[in-house]
This record gives C-alpha cells, sequence and structure tokens, in this order.
C-alpha cells in the first residue's frame, strides 16, 4: 500500500545494506533523485541491476557503495563510456566490483519473469555469443514440445525496486508514459518500490489503456519535482543532454568526481532539483 | 561535383542510407547507423519505419537523438512500447527486416565485440557491452553494419565474441540453428563489403570515390579480399548532402544545450 513519505524517509525504511536494488528507467525517468539520497544515507554492500547503467551507477560504484553490478550496456549513451565503473572494473578503485552481464534481451525477459512470478525467463538469445563463457547465469534449455534450444536467465526480484514516474493520484496510483522502459516491470518484480513522482495530483486524467501502478503495488512514493534530471520527463521537461556530455571529464578524474560528488550530492537535498530543471521545463 | 566536396564520413553516412528501402522496418542502433537510417528517411525511403530499442515504432526524430531513448524519438513516434515487449514480440518475433549495427571491433567474417579490449576479466579497455546487439544479429532478418576503418577495429581476432555474424564462416550461422542471413552488408568511410556468398568472407565490392585499395588495406589486419567486379561508390548527391549537414547542424545546436536560461 502506498505511503506518502519523504525521500530521505522511505530510503531509510526500504533500503538496507546489501540488499538488491534495481534503479530503472530507459534513458527516460531515471530515478537520480533516490539514487542520490541512497549515496547520501551511504547504504552499501549493494548489488545493483539495471539495463542502462548511466551517470548515476557511476555515482554509486564511484563512491564504493556497489558489491555487484547486474548489466547490459554499461555507457554514457552517445558520449562515451562510463569512467568510474571502467576504474573500477580495470583497476579496482575504490574498491573492485562483481559483474554480471546481460544482453538487453536477457534483462527484459528477467524483468518481465520476475513480474509474472517465474524463476526464470526464456528467449531465444545469447546464439553464438561469448557472454555465456563468462556468465554462468545463462543456461540453455530445449522447449520441451519442439526441442528448439533457447536461453534461459534467472528472474529478475530485487529486494527495492526505484522508479521516478510522472505523477500520483491522493491514492498513490502511478502514471507513467513516454518511454515506459522496464519500470512497471521491476515494481512488479520487487519486494519493495520507491517511486519519486514530478507531482501528486487529484485525478490522473489519463486514458484507458494508460501504463498505471495501482497503489498497492507501491511501497512508498515521493514527490520530487526534477527528480530524473539530467534525464527527463516526457511533458514536464527535456533531456539535459549537456549534462551527460559534461558528466565525462568529471568522472574521468577520480578527485574531481569526489569534489563533484561533495559539492551536487553530498551537500544538498532532494529540494535542489526543481531548480536544475529551470529552463528545460516543456512548455505546453 | 568533385570528391573534394565531402569528407569520408559524409561518404560514409550516405552510402549506408542508400542500402534502406522505403519498406524497411529497421531497428537501429545509436551513433553511425542512426545518422544513415535518417538521411534515408529523409531522402528516398520517407515511409521507413524506424525502430530505436527504447521502444519508439515508426520515429521520425528532426535531429539525431544522444540516446537512444530521447524524447524527440517517442514525441515522433507511431506508438511506443515497453522494452521488454520491443525484445519479445518485435524483434525476436520476427518483425524486423534490418538491424543496422556500429561496432568497435570487427573480424573478416563480421563478428562484433562491443565488450572489451583485452581479457575478459582483466580488461585493458571496459566498453559498454552488448546491449541489444547480440540479438539484433540473430533475430533480425538481416543485419548491415556501418563503422570506420582502423586496424585497431578490423581485427585479426576478436578480443570478444559479442555478436555473433558468421561465426568462422561458410554455413556457420546454420550449423549454430539460427535461420536469419546475419550480416549482408557492412559500410565503411572507404569502402562498401559484402560476404562471399559461400565462403562468407567480407569482401570489398565498391570504393568510395578518392580511395585505393591499398589504402584499404592499410587499415586492415587482415589480407583483404577484393571483388573481382570492384566498383566505385557514386558520389554523394547535392540532395543528399544538404539533408546530412542540416541534420548534423541541427543536432549540434540540440546537444549544446536546450536550456533556456530565465531571468
Amino acid at each position: 500500500m502506498a505511503e506518502f513519505l519523504s525521500l530521505k524517509d522511505a530510503v531509510k525504511k526500504h533500503l538496507k545494506s546489501g540488499d538488491t536494488a534495481a534503479f530503472e528507467g530507459f534513458t527516460h525517468l531515471i530515478p537520480h533523485a533516490a539514487a542520490h539520497e541512497v549515496i547520501r544515507q551511504g547504504i552499501d554492500e549493494l548489488t545493483v541491476i539495471r539495463m542502462t547503467p548511466d551517470l548515476i551507477y557511476d555515482q554509486l560504484i564511484g563512491m564504493g557503495l556497489v558489491r555487484k553490478l547486474i548489466f547490459s550496456y554499461a555507457g554514457n549513451p552517445g558520449v562515451g563510456l562510463l569512467r568510474r565503473v571502467r576504474d573500477s572494473i580495470e583497476n579496482g578503485w575504490p574498491r573492485p566490483i562483481e559483474i554480471e552481464e546481460h544482453s538487453h534481451a536477457a534483462l527484459a525477459n528477467a524483468y518481465e519473469a520476475g513480474a509474472a512470478g517465474l524463476p526464470c525467463a526464456v528467449f531465444r538469445g545469447y546464439m553464438g555469443t561469448e557472454l555465456q563463457r563468462v556468465n554462468p547465469n545463462i543456461k540453455k534449455i530445449n522447449c520441451p514440445f519442439t526441442g528448439e534450444e533457447l536461453a534461459a536467465v534467472p528472474s529478475i526480484r530485487p529486494d527495492v525496486a526505484f522508479i521516478h514516474a510522472l505523477k500520483a493520484d491522493r491514492k498513490g496510483n502511478v502514471l507513467i508514459e513516454g518511454i515506459v522502459g522496464v519500470q512497471k516491470e521491476a515494481v512488479l518484480a520487487a519486494t519493495h518500490s520507491i517511486v519519486t513522482v514530478e507531482e501528486v495530483v487529484d485525478e490522473l486524467d489519463t486514458h484507458m489503456n494508460a501504463c498505471i501502478l495501482p497503489h498497492w503495488t507501491v511501497s512508498a512514493i515521493c514527490e520530487v519535482r526534477g527528480g530524473a534530471h539530467p534525464s527527463y520527463a516526457q511533458g514536464y521537461y527535456g533531456r539535459d543532454n549537456k549534462t551527460y556530455i559534461d558528466w565525462d571529464p568529471i568522472a574521468a578524474d577520480r578527485e574531481r568526481f569526489q569534489a563533484w560528488m561533495e559539492e551536487h550530492v553530498l551537500k544538498q537535498g532532494p529540494e535542489v532539483f526543481a531548480d536544475r530543471i529551470k529552463g528545460l521545463e516543456v512548455t505546453p | 561535383m568533385t570528391a573534394q566536396d565531402f569528407t569520408p564520413d559524409e561518404m560514409m553516412a550516405i552510402a549506408a542510407s542508400r542500402a534502406l528501402s522505403n519498406t524497411d522496418v529497421c531497428f537501429v542502433g545509436i551513433g553511425p547507423p542512426s545518422a544513415a537510417c535518417n538521411i534515408a528517411r529523409l531522402t528516398h525511403a520517407p515511409d521507413i519505419t524506424l525502430i530505436y530499442e527504447s521502444g519508439t515504432i515508426g520515429t521520425a526524430p528532426d535531429i539525431l537523438p544522444l540516446s537512444i531513448g530521447d524524447g524527440e524519438l517517442c514525441d515522433t513516434a507511431l506508438t511506443t512500447v515497453s522494452v521488454t515487449e520491443m525484445f519479445r514480440y518485435w524483434l525476436q518475433g520476427g518483425k524486423i527486416t534490418v538491424g543496422f549495427l556500429g561496432a568497435a571491433q570487427i573480424d573478416r567474417f563480421a563478428n562484433i565485440n562491443t565488450t572489451v579490449v583485452g581479457d575478459y576479466d582483466h580488461p585493458k579497455v571496459r566498453l559498454p557491452g552488448g546491449g541489444g546487439a547480440p540479438e539484433i544479429s540473430s533475430s533480425s532478418q538481416e543485419t548491415y553494419i556501418t563503422m570506420k576503418q582502423s586496424k585497431r577495429g578490423f581485427v585479426e581476432k576478436l578480443d570478444f565474441f559479442t555478436s555473433f555474424g558468421h561465426g568462422e564462416g561458410g554455413d556457420h550461422r546454420t550449423r549454430m540453428g539460427i535461420t536469419t542471413k546475419g550480416p549482408t552488408l557492412l559500410i565503411t568511410d572507404l569502402a562498401i563489403w559484402k560476404p562471399d556468398p559461400v565462403t562468407k568472407e567480407l569482401t570489398v565490392v565498391s570504393l568510395h570515390p578518392g580511395t585505393t585499395k591499398e589504402r584499404v588495406q592499410q587499415t586492415v589486419s587482415w589480407a583483404v579480399r577484393f571483388s573481382d567486379d570492384l566498383q566505385e561508390t557514386p558520389v554523394p548527391t547535392e540532395e543528399e548532402l544538404s539533408v546530412l549537414r542540416a541534420l548534423k547542424a541541427r543536432t549540434a545546436a540540440a546537444h549544446a544545450g536546450n536550456r533556456v536560461e530565465t531571468a
């Protein structure tokens, strides 16, 4: 049952050291404010899952909070590589991390299987790829009817799923529109879920096939205006591509990264995100 | 129009765009494939269906997206589906006629590495990884690849097999149980390559204007095969060049900053 909490209280209540957490968002609606709150609270030894770990996973990993990363594409899209993730994998700084690497098709299927309450996902994939040599969680299975060889991966069942959505009504029903990614699957697959939203409204004012998470599927709702920045929120504000481009040199240098995190994350609170989207708002 | 009037990068994007047809349903990779696909849409293939893995189907962006999930893609799409549905119904379901990919490393049988340079457990350079490519390579009816030529990229042996092209050549795909055609075309900044019908080894079928066989060989780590019927790629038309340059200019302006300064 959705509980309206401050982001600080929601994170404190639902996420603990050693948990498996998924912060989802496929370019759109990335839960930046929630990840920053986790960093401020220093919740560590996390296993983090995401199809497209970008800046927030670079930050979580660079701050030494991650034990294991499960992913399918670790890049700053259109810009390049993730410098902090690379430093951790290549040099063990600030700590070595374990990685479990998949393809997008595998993780998308694994989220769906998690939401569907299945132990594994079955799909046609990984044919001839070397990922199955380095990842023991990629198996082959034969169709019991046709004999066709298919791929199988474990379903994803996170302890906590974090997503950012457009809005919630006062009961806590949540609306996601635009590029919806795998957020619905992530929330339904998780034991607990924390949803930050742009605004809480009287009526969702939507259409009959909209992507809705009913209030009883969500653990906590936190109103954080701008909470996806520098990602975007369809109909609210555009993607801050310049910030993604500017991130590269910051993340490339350990000291510069630490100073940036101190100034822009550790010393701040979720309320700063409303300022960060100024000038990026979409005019209706 | 002479060979001095355009750059090798422009020739690459334009030659790649020509491979696409109005009836294609194309799964678009980010970077060079995205440029090629949108030039096709803005010139000879206005009705092409462009699909990005973020779930946008039939998108028509005015600028090139920086990521595969920019709002521009969703705003202009016929419809947007979940990423799960994209990979299950549309890609795995066989609805994609052409998957268009880029790569960091490629070998002579069009296998691709986008995972690591060096050893997997102790990489020299950790690259982003496969993303959608492993299944785009096996589930699209065929794939096109576009990338610039360099000895670092065109290697004798891949450091990692991210996406299966033609394996060790010949009928290797069929022996793996893969029923799709795989890579049928490679477009670079210097040439157009196609796999040999029998051996599946990539063969240069057309040199871009101003390029020589020697120049092609200098940027490839294996002994390059050239077609007996080697062609010259037609130079870009004025329309192709102006569409590409206008698209790049709009994109550069948008990515430099979309923030409106407010008092």
